[in-house]
């Protein structure tokens, strides 16, 4: 879906479990479909042919999102080391896919579509002599002594940071509904993965499950790709998203039906029709009010999930928080985790925004740099640091359609001193530094 | 649960943004072009007010609602171009024969100056058939002027070129 699920593994050259998502097209690329997980085969040359590479640096970014990319850039201006791993094959997270244009304001990169923000990013972390980019890289777990492991194409890295910025992004739910492992069935995420990454129509006619801003975004986009979008449903009795995306698609002729929900897909190998329900304010479905759509595309944006599994395998403590979409780790007001010098950012430390997720960044970015660099920077770091904390909590989460996701954060963001307590009853499992 | 009906219809009315204040005054419609921005929800966002060359929009903080100061407002279209919300229309109903709406258009295929274009209202619904008479990109936003007879210029909010 955007890269977190495995409905894509197949056999890539002879190896299995590779997701094809983000597997680059190249001439004489062999595929065979595999159902279920293939233990790989652990003798094979080449994995005896992997490079073992050991790197030192002041910070580690874990994922290339606009919470990462932002980190990185900030902790570079101040004259840090920086390496940041992504697994995609470009730098940018969720940008990539964004084709419309972003709000905030114009010094936020607000106004620019996303991918152009991932652009963007790109040209100065690529000019940036302090930063090392790793792409088609995974960091896959965290070791005693504070050493992080990248698998690489073909190199394995042991990367010892001072810090580290977490910034993995988040996965997208599923939703439980008859068929609904039929083709067709699809993330919102990889819709646009296929549609505005590869430039790929993904079908002839849809149907959206969830009016939030992503379900009504992308049911736009698809209109844009020549897909008949025939309805958005939504459980819930209000639109989920902002008026102004609502409006978007309405004036295009898209129904939303609220109070709806998917009971059933249809089809012979792949979705031909889909059955959806009134729902009741309990949520039960009325009976006798199923409607059928004649449609080979079902897109589910029925929310997202922060990717927190690096956060609890280092031992962080977390805290489970509806407004923020699930388990997310405990955190200071200058984002630091139970473990000391772990710092979180973006959509892994709360669902959010991309505009949220680069103040973060450049928040854990500063409080890093306070305490790696000379005084003289630490000062000035400390200085920036508040004013863009002051804009975050003061100005941007004011508003009524972020106060959900305001509440969330402040219910997982604790003091100092209260952070320190944590630390003595749940001492970590690892620390960096 | 909000006490906004377009939470509910994704669609905002113009009694609604009559009552928020959003709407230009009959004397100023008259005039001539002016902006109304169908933003009545307080999101951070305030793109619009950098651009406008006249700086008719006034917003104190990001999150308020953008407030057009209509004697200001030239109608120049470019909040229509940069609105990231596609929100900013600009009307023109001084005109006795017909009435001039300017909407953005991010669809292909990007009509021509003269090309007819099927006229759709906030609900989708087809209400007629206008005539472009300008259109200008800005950063893969198209903003289209086009003749509407006469009184639906209130009601116009995208257009649809035939394939
Ligand atoms: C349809 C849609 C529309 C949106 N529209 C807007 C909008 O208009 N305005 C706005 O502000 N926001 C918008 N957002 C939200 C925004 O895209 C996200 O909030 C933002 O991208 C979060 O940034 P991030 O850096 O935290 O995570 P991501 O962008 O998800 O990036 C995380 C990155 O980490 C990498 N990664 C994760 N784990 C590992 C690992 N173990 N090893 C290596 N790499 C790893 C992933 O590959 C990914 O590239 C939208 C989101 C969607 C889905
Ligand atoms: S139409 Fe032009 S002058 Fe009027 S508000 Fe928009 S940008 Fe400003
Ligand atoms: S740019 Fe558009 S969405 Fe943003 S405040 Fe102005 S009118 Fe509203």
């Amino acid at each position: 879906m955007i890269g977190k699920c495995s409905s894509c593994f197949m056999k890539v050259n002879g190896l299995p479990n590779v997701k094809t998502c983000r597997e680059p097209v190249k001439d004489g690329l062999v595929i065979e479909r595999q159902a279920g997980w293939i233990s790989p085969d652990t003798n094979n040359e080449e994995s005896s042919s992997v490079e073992l590479r050991e790197i030192d640096v002041d910070v580690l970014v874990v994922g290339g999102g606009p919470a990462g990319l932002s980190a990185a850039l900030k902790a570079s201006e101040y004259g840090l080391d920086v390496a940041v791993v992504d697994e995609h094959f470009k730098i940018g997270g969720q940008l990539l896919k964004q084709t419309h244009k972003f709000f905030g304001n114009v010094e936020l990169f607000g106004g620019m579509r996303g991918f152009q923000i991932a652009e963007e990013y790109s040209k100065k972390l690529k000019s940036s002599e302090k930063i090392r980019v790793l792409t088609r890289s995974v960091v896959y777990g965290v070791f005693r002594g504070g050493l992080v492991g990248v698998i690489g194409e073909n190199t394995h890295y042991v990367v010892k940071p001072k810090v580290v910025v977490g910034s993995t992004g988040a996965a997208e739910r599923y939703l439980d509904f008859l068929n609904n492992d039929l083709p067709g069935v699809v993330g919102a995420g990889g819709v646009q993965t296929i549609m505005n990454e590869y430039g790929v129509k993904p079908g002839e006619s849809a149907l959206v499950v969830g009016s939030g801003n992503v379900g009504l975004i992308v049911a736009y986009q698809l209109l844009q790709a020549g897909v008949a979008v025939r309805a958005i449903v939504e459980i819930l009795p209000e639109v989920g998203g902002w008026f102004v995306h609502a409006a978007k698609v309405r004036r295009y002729g898209v129904p939303i039906l609220l109070q709806h929900t998917v009971k059933a897909v249809y089809g012979d190998g792949r979705v031909r029709e889909v059955e959806v329900v009134a729902v009741d304010e309990n949520f039960n479905p009325v009976p006798g009010s199923e409607k059928r759509f004649k449609v080979d595309l079902v897109l589910l944006a029925v929310g997202l999930e922060p990717d927190t599994r690096f956060f609890s395998q280092c031992g962080a403590v977390m805290k489970w928080s509806p407004e923020l979409g699930g388990l997310v780790p405990l955190r200071t007001l200058d984002l630091e985790t139970s473990v000391r010098n772990l710092y979180i950012a973006g959509d892994a430390s709360g669902i959010e925004e991309a505009t949220t997720a680069i103040m973060e960044g450049q928040i854990a970015a500063l409080s890093a740099v306070s305490k790696l660099a000379d005084r003289s920077k630490a000062g000035r770091a400390e200085e920036e640091m508040e004013k863009i904390c002051k804009f975050l909590w003061e100005d941007y989460r004011t508003s009524p359609v972020l106060a959900r996701a305001r509440r969330g954060k402040q219910l997982v963001t604790v003091s100092r001193e209260e952070m320190e307590k944590i630390r003595v009853t749940y001492p970590p499992r690892v620390s960096f530094g | 649960m909000s006490e906004f009906p377009y939470r509910k219809t994704g669609v905002v009315s113009l009694e609604e943004l009559a009552r928020l204040n959003l709407l230009p005054p009959e004397e100023r419609l008259r005039k001539g072009p002016v902006a109304i921005l169908e933003c009545p929800e307080m999101i951070p966002c305030n793109i619009c007010v950098p651009y406008c060359p006249t700086k008719a929009i006034k917003m104190e903080r990001l999150i308020d609602v953008p407030a057009v100061d209509w004697d200001k407002c030239i109608g120049c279209g470019i909040c229509v171009a940069v609105c990231p919300g596609l929100a900013a229309f600009v009307v023109d109903t001084s005109k006795n024969d017909f009435d001039y709406v300017t909407v953005p258009h991010e669809f292909i295929p990007v009509p021509r100056v003269g090309d007819e274009v099927v006229l759709l209202n906030k609900l989708g619904e087809r209400i007629g058939r206008g005539t472009v008479v300008r259109i200008w990109e800005r950063n893969k936003t198209y903003v289209a002027t086009v003749r509407v007879p006469k009184g639906l210029s209130m009601e116009v909010r995208a257009i649809w070129v035939k394939q």
